[in-house]
């Protein structure tokens, strides 16, 4: 009936935002949050599988709280008048996790936020090139995103 | 009292999107590549999306609302399909 | 200001906070774009926009967010999905547009991008992270 119950489940929340909460709004919304599910179980998607999924929130508010303070670093970049004092440049990371949902959420991380950009992911030797706006020191920046994000990340979801 | 602040902030927010607009326009045209030129296609898509939510504000009217919603779908489709352009040199293989 | 007569009801405070959020986050807007228009290369652009889908459209969303609440005196959400959508399409779109960018420079043998490819990696086809 339903494969996809955290996707049915946040198909009815989203239609229900757009239209209003009434009776008959909510019972098209699970009308059409269980057909999409059925369209998406024939798509046959992997299954993603989160392990802790109550580690999530943490992860949530470590991206939050670095998205402000990078927000920070690179408009003071920006407007740090014409003499370029910062350097940028690229960086390769090895990475451990495997499962294409934590690569996923990883990219979406580091590129969402400011001074960092996943530029492509290499399947064969597992590396990342990042590109990096103010780039100081390569393996800190190794080292950042190895252990504040990807740790977590394959504690979720492997 | 608040409507005098409002207007005040509802106007600098519509000024300084405005002049973001005009920026992402000007990088548009100068390039100097192609991939700069969807960048700030893509730019201006987010920041046109961003005025009609603030205009939305300033009239009061939920409609600029799903307008922004279509723009920033639309934007997101046209950016991809773009993107895939310059690697492939073909949208659909 | 006859445009402005449907705010009448809003209370002081909410007028200060929503906009407190919509300077911050036309501000951010506004710095990103300045930086995309200014910053060197193409690859140091890449970074200006998402000031602006980061916490440009945050501090929008949020302030148009507060101001329906308190106007409706119901909670009113709907603009999160925009949140949501933009914090979820942006990085897909500047992925691509990198890859694009660096399979480009790659064609052409430009050399600030070139030394950075690991030497194993096939030159031709850009289908690596599928």
């Amino acid at each position: 009936m339903l494969p996809y119950p955290l996707l049915s489940a946040s198909l009815v929340i989203m239609w229900l935002a757009l239209n209003g909460f009434t009776l008959g709004h909510l019972i098209l919304g699970c009308i059409v949050a269980v057909f999409a599910s059925w369209g998406m179980a024939s798509l046959r998607p992997a299954k993603p599988r989160l392990k802790k999924w109550y580690l999530l929130p943490k992860l949530v508010g470590i991206v939050l709280y670095d998205i402000v303070r990078s927000n920070i670093a690179v408009a003071s970049i920006i407007l740090g008048g014409h003499k370029r004092k910062f350097k940028s440049g690229f960086i390769t990371v090895p990475l451990d996790v495997e499962s294409p949902m934590a690569l996923a959420v990883l990219a979406v991380v580091v590129t969402s936020t400011p001074g960092t950009a996943w530029l492509e992911y290499n399947s064969l030797n597992r590396t990342v090139l990042i590109h990096v706006l103010d780039l100081v020191d390569e393996a800190e920046w190794q080292t950042l995103i190895k252990g504040r994000y990807e740790a977590l990340l394959m504690e979720i979801f492997e | 009292m608040s409507q005098t602040i409002l207007a005040v902030s509802l106007t600098f927010a519509q000024v300084c999107l405005a002049i973001a607009m005009a920026l992402a326009a000007l990088r548009m045209s100068r390039g100097p590549r192609a991939q700069d030129r969807v960048l700030a296609l893509d730019t201006l898509y987010v920041n046109s999306m961003l005025l009609l939510m603030v205009f939305g504000i300033r009239t009061g009217k939920d409609i600029y609302f799903e307008a922004s919603l279509v723009i920033g779908m639309l934007g997101f489709v046209a950016t991809v399909a773009l993107a895939k352009f310059l690697m492939r040199g073909e949208v659909i293989e | 200001m006859n445009i402005m007569d449907h705010a009448v009801d809003l209370p002081v405070w909410a007028a200060i906070l929503v906009s407190f959020f919509l300077v911050v986050g036309s501000g951010l807007t506004l710095i990103g774009t300045i930086g995309f228009s200014r910053l060197p290369s193409f690859y140091e652009r890449i970074h200006a926009p998402t000031l602006g889908t980061s916490w440009g459209t945050g501090g929008i969303v949020m302030a148009s967010m507060i101001f329906f609440t308190v106007l409706a005196t119901r909670p009113v959400i709907h603009e999160i999905l925009i949140g949501i959508f933009v914090t979820v399409t942006t990085p897909v779109t500047l992925m691509l547009l990198a890859r694009a960018a660096l399979h480009r420079d790659r064609a052409e043998g430009n050399p600030d991008v070139l030394a950075e490819v690991s030497p194993d990696e096939p030159k031709s086809g850009p289908a690596l992270g599928e």
